[in-house]
């Protein structure tokens, strides 16, 4: 089975975010940048299908030059291949835009599945797996903490409030993937050589026949008006330990009338 | 005349959910509220609607909602919103809420705006205050599409308010498109959880990564018994495995509001702050004195959790006793 996967390359975890005062957007440029651990999982399991049926796995990823060292460590992890669609014309897209750009992208692949995180680990906003699953025309399965392939047959176990639900469809299908479904592998010294020789086929938003006015800033219909730290908690007293730390949470407990 | 505000109203657990209910609510303070209720419901959701604030609902019991996911309800949806044009139409950031406010955001080619939690409407259009990357930019967003404005609210954003309304229903066609039964809802599992949930406690001990591990959950049950609460953790602890998901609190978890939050072994990573940092007083132990939950909390111990809890625990029972 031919699987893609939509994940993101974001800012290493280790960076402090910075916001761009002009764009209000997250200053990226020039900053480490790491797959996204939610990608990841996202690529673990395509792996772990192909493993088992058979098949190609393709990251398709959208970003920044500085993005191509997530891409190889997806290609180093055993991805098959990668597409890159890089072009200043889609910074500033909401998540509408950038699921047009990704399902665009998917369409000039080959695909049984498609697999996505439910959301990254800078933006949240969890709605591109459900958008792309629109306009690529198929089902949206989403919240998936196990997959199970059978023929053209996919079951899910989807999170829910009480515990999980099992949940079926049929093949072509985008699964969204939640954290913690898998752990993913770390790249070997063989598949870190390998990916060196894999190919990343880089696209515009024009190869992917998108009009300029569909994606980034001006496809966007989300506008961010103001951006800002949020007003801060009156911060309380911090104590060091010295022997007395839970004598002294005790001891703020009746302040505050608990006990 | 006041703007209409939908409300996505959902059932879980064959109850409306809170989140449905705090947004009513919003939506009957700031405009004309109506709500879309669709599948099987309880025999008095509609009279609960109309309990907070609902002027008009609009009804279909068919199973078709319950048995199959996302598609019969956005294709329900999506007929309403083009022939009655509200000017706001608000999902719940739950499961439900979150695919159907996706699927309508690309049908529409509308967008829209998710982790709200707070909204104003000014001339037809809406600004909403979102919680940014995670919780440590906060920022206002607009949508300059045109038509129905599609938003995705945080549970909790609003206080549910009793404020009853003369209510109409309108009875409205299930979707009956074969094409739309795609995504098959088979069973509906409920893992066992003990001890209190955290939806609702007013106290609540949470263990991070910083407790190393499953058997040290043990010393926060203990605590959480003796002072009437329910245990939680982070992402990183449900990661590891050590503690089922339901427990998780966060962004890609619960949002709790508690009277009382102890953190212990949590450094406060934004996913984890953005789903507890509004609980009345939030206490916490951790070894690294530059941890951000310090900067939330108020009152912070920098110490070995393994000596600061058992310590407290003894002085609870101690101070119980006498």
């Amino acid at each position: 089975m031919d699987i893609v996967v939509c994940g993101k390359v974001i800012p290493a975890s280790s960076v402090t975010i910075e916001i761009e005062p002009d764009t209000k957007r997250m200053k990226r440029k020039g900053v480490t940048h790491e797959l996204d651990p939610a990608a990841a999982s996202a690529v673990e399991e395509g792996l772990r299908l192909t493993e088992k049926h058979g098949g190609t796995v393709t990251l398709i990823t959208m970003g920044i030059s500085d993005v191509t060292i997530g891409i190889r460590n997806a290609l180093a992890m055993g991805a098959t291949s990668a597409v890159h669609i890089l072009d200043d014309a889609v910074a500033g897209s909401d998540t509408l835009a950038t699921a047009k750009v990704l399902a665009a992208a998917i369409k000039k692949q080959p695909f049984d599945l498609v697999i996505c995180a439910t959301e990254s680990s800078d933006s949240y906003s969890g709605i591109v797996p459900g958008q792309i699953a629109h306009f690529l025309g198929v089902p949206p399965v989403t919240f998936a903490k196990e997959i199970t392939v059978d023929g053209n047959r996919i079951t899910i176990k989807r999170q829910s409030e009480a515990g999980y639900d099992v949940v079926e469809s049929t093949l072509p299908a985008l699964v969204a993937v939640s954290s913690g479904i898998n752990e993913p592998r770390y790249p070997q010294l063989k598949g870190i050589m390998a990916a060196k020789k894999k190919e990343i086929k880089v696209y515009t938003a024009a190869d992917l026949g998108l009009a300029a006015d569909q994606v980034g800033e001006k496809g966007a219909r989300e506008k961010v008006l103001t951006i800002g730290r949020p007003p801060k908690r009156q911060a309380g007293k911090v104590v060091t330990d010295e022997g007395e730390g839970g004598k002294q949470i005790a001891d703020f407990l009746a302040e505050i009338k608990v006990i | 005349m006041a703007d209409v505000i939908w409300v996505y109203a959902e059932v879980s657990d064959d109850r409306l959910t809170p989140t449905s209910l705090e947004m009513l609510t919003k939506a009957a303070e700031v405009g004309q509220a109506e709500a879309i209720l669709l599948g099987p419901a309880p025999e008095d959701a509609v009279q609960t609607l109309a309990k907070h604030g609902a002027s008009k609902i609009y009804r279909c019991a068919d199973v078709v909602y319950k048995d199959y996911l996302t598609l019969p309800a956005a294709e329900t949806v999506a007929g309403l919103i083009q022939k009655n044009k509200p000017a706001v139409m608000l999902f719940a950031s739950s499961y439900t809420g979150r695919d159907l406010a996706s699927n309508l955001s690309a049908r529409l080619d509308c967008g829209a705006i998710t982790d709200v939690g707070d909204f104003v409407l000014k001339d037809g259009s809406v600004e909403a205050t979102i919680p940014a990357l995670g919780a440590s930019y906060q920022n206002t967003s607009t949508l300059v599409s045109q038509g129905t404005k599609l938003l995705v609210v945080r549970p909790k954003s609003f206080e549910p308010k009793v404020n009853e309304k003369p209510v109409s229903v309108d009875e409205i066609p299930a979707a009956s498109d074969e094409a739309l039964r795609k995504v098959h809802m088979k069973e509906r599992v409920a893992v066992k959880r003990e001890g209190p949930q955290l939806d609702g406690a007013k106290t609540i001990i949470s263990g991070g990564r910083g407790l190393k591990g499953e058997e040290n959950f043990t010393m926060l049950k203990e605590l959480a018994d003796l002072l009437g609460g329910a245990v939680g953790a982070t992402r990183a602890a449900v990661d590891a495995g050590w503690v089922p998901y339901a427990m998780q609190i966060g962004q890609t978890g619960k949002t709790v509001k508690p009277d009382l939050y102890i953190a212990c072994g949590i450094s406060g990573a934004v996913q984890h702050l953005s789903g507890m940092k509004t609980s009345k007083f939030i206490i916490s132990i951790n070894k690294d004195a530059e941890a951000p939950i310090f900067q939330y909390s108020d009152f912070g111990v920098v110490g070995d959790v393994f000596k600061v809890i058992p310590q407290l625990i003894d002085e609870l029972k101690k101070r119980k006793g006498a």
